[in-house]
């Protein structure tokens, strides 16, 4: 650190995050110091206590340069917002909170990225929201909400995915799957299992689960198990309790995705009475 | 002042969100003020004339579906995808995963309980497309309606606003696609 920022209090461990200073511990990303000051940054593959990940890129921020630079290679910058030239994009979750940062969160042009984004996810999966029991505590859902997202704008991919209903009491419905990887680390980071992994590339990227023959069923997940639980779509699903708790009164017709610590209900699905 | 004249149709849909229009109910009197009905269920007219705003439920899965819609856009201004067929094909669309062939066997040659198997061909039948899909493969869209069905009060928010010459748009309250 220079010796400039030493001598300034005010930029010394914090960044600014539209206008709003924040302060941060010594390692912690963005998406930590923000979540932390009850900032909300959008995001679908960051879980607090997990690795990051940076896949989903619904956390992209635009940090403004401090050295002016020329040259952006942003096309979508220098094609739709000019005066965002002298900034870079990064995502939140996994770029370092570094004393000074001004930092653009919560504008209509990211905004409308993050959007573009959550369509690409919807196209790109079989995301029939009313056929799902997902439907109403899916973060995707959710996001999409939370963006107004009124249509898929491109046009459908309508890949067929492979359904693992082998396992008595967990569904595995590749349809929904965003490869967020939030069950890939959660087994790994604190079930301490490995049950799950991405394999394939590009467009041809999928599920895949750690057994002799593939299925959940020979796999070592538990409904006790993290990874069984942390799915923010409707792919790893809890068999027989989808319809426990009615379309209308679910975690996000009550909430917004955007509440701070909205994780921990949803995990828990603890629910007050007079919700 | 001339009222607002409205088209509807359901494509490869449930009629589900033209049930959910009537579900204004004692609402539709005072909508009935400004706007009249011309090809609809609602009116059993069966072909659009010129129409301020058509609203398309369901997603396309025939022939007939492509002949009916590229006729709404014809005769409508403006033209809404009602629901979630209609945005992104919903539930029918979930044939898209198979052969054509395999789900007409499934329903009239495998089914359980069917008597007298054979896959329907009558020449009044419209043919089937391969795919099922959303109404903006077909044609342009103007707004979008999510929803499975949109409220009563979604269709009341989205026509209000364009009855008062605005830019519709749905508050959040209101937005859902289940």
């Amino acid at each position: 650190m220079s010796a400039d920022t030493k001598q300034n209090p005010i930029t010394q461990n914090t960044i600014t995050i539209d206008g709003q200073e924040i302060p941060f511990q010594a390692g912690q990303t963005i998406m930590d110091a923000a979540l932390a000051a009850g900032v909300y940054i959008p995001h679908l593959c960051h879980r607090q206590g997990l690795t990051p990940h940076g896949s989903c890129k619904l956390c992209v921020v635009d940090i403004a340069s401090r050295s002016v630079s020329s040259h952006n290679s942003d096309r979508r910058l220098q094609a739709k917002f000019p005066a965002d030239a002298d900034s870079r994009s990064a995502s939140a979750c996994t770029m370092p909170a570094v004393a000074g940062q001004q930092i653009s969160n919560n504008t209509p042009a990211l905004n409308e990225v993050r959007k573009t984004i959550t369509q690409m996810l919807f196209i790109e999966g079989n995301h029939i929201c009313p056929s799902c029991e997902k439907s109403g505590d899916c973060t995707l859902q959710a996001m999409a909400y939370h963006l107004g997202m009124l249509d898929g704008h491109f046009p459908q991919f309508f890949q067929r995915r492979e359904v693992d209903a082998s396992h008595p009491t967990i569904m595995l419905d590749r349809d929904r799957c965003i490869l967020c990887e939030l069950c890939v680390r959660a087994s790994r980071e604190v079930d301490g299992k490995n049950v799950f992994a991405i394999a394939g590339r590009g467009i041809n990227a999928h599920l895949i689960v750690n057994s002799a023959s593939g299925k959940l069923v020979d796999s070592d997940l538990e409904t006790s198990d993290l990874a069984a639980h942390i799915c923010p779509v409707g792919a790893i699903l809890i068999k027989e309790h989808g319809y426990e708790v009615p379309i209308g009164q679910r975690t996000f017709d009550l909430h917004q995705v955007s509440e701070i610590g909205l994780e921990k209900t949803i995990l828990t699905k603890v629910r007050q009475p007079d919700e | 002042m001339s009222k607002i004249r409205i088209a509807t149709t359901s494509l490869a849909g449930c009629f589900g969100c033209h049930m959910s229009f009537l579900d204004m109910d004692e609402r539709l009197v005072a909508l009935l003020e400004h706007v009249e009905f011309n090809r609809s269920p609602f009116t059993d007219i069966k072909h659009c004339g010129p129409c301020d705003i058509g609203l398309i439920e369901g997603g396309v899965c025939n022939v007939e579906n492509v002949h009916v819609l590229r006729e709404f856009r014809e005769n409508c201004k403006i033209l809404i995808a009602v629901g979630a067929c209609a945005i992104n094909g919903g539930v029918p669309a979930m044939r898209n995963h198979f052969h054509l062939r395999e789900c007409l066997e499934e329903a009239y040659v495998n089914g359980v309980g069917v008597e007298n198997p054979q896959i329907p061909n009558d020449v009044e039948l419209p043919l089937l497309l391969d795919k099922v899909h959303p109404i903006h493969d077909v044609v342009r869209v103007d707004y979008y309606l999510p929803g499975c069905p949109p409220s009563a009060d979604e269709f009341l928010k989205i026509l209000g606003d364009l009855l008062a010459g605005k830019e519709p748009s749905l508050p959040q309250n209101l937005l859902h696609y289940d």
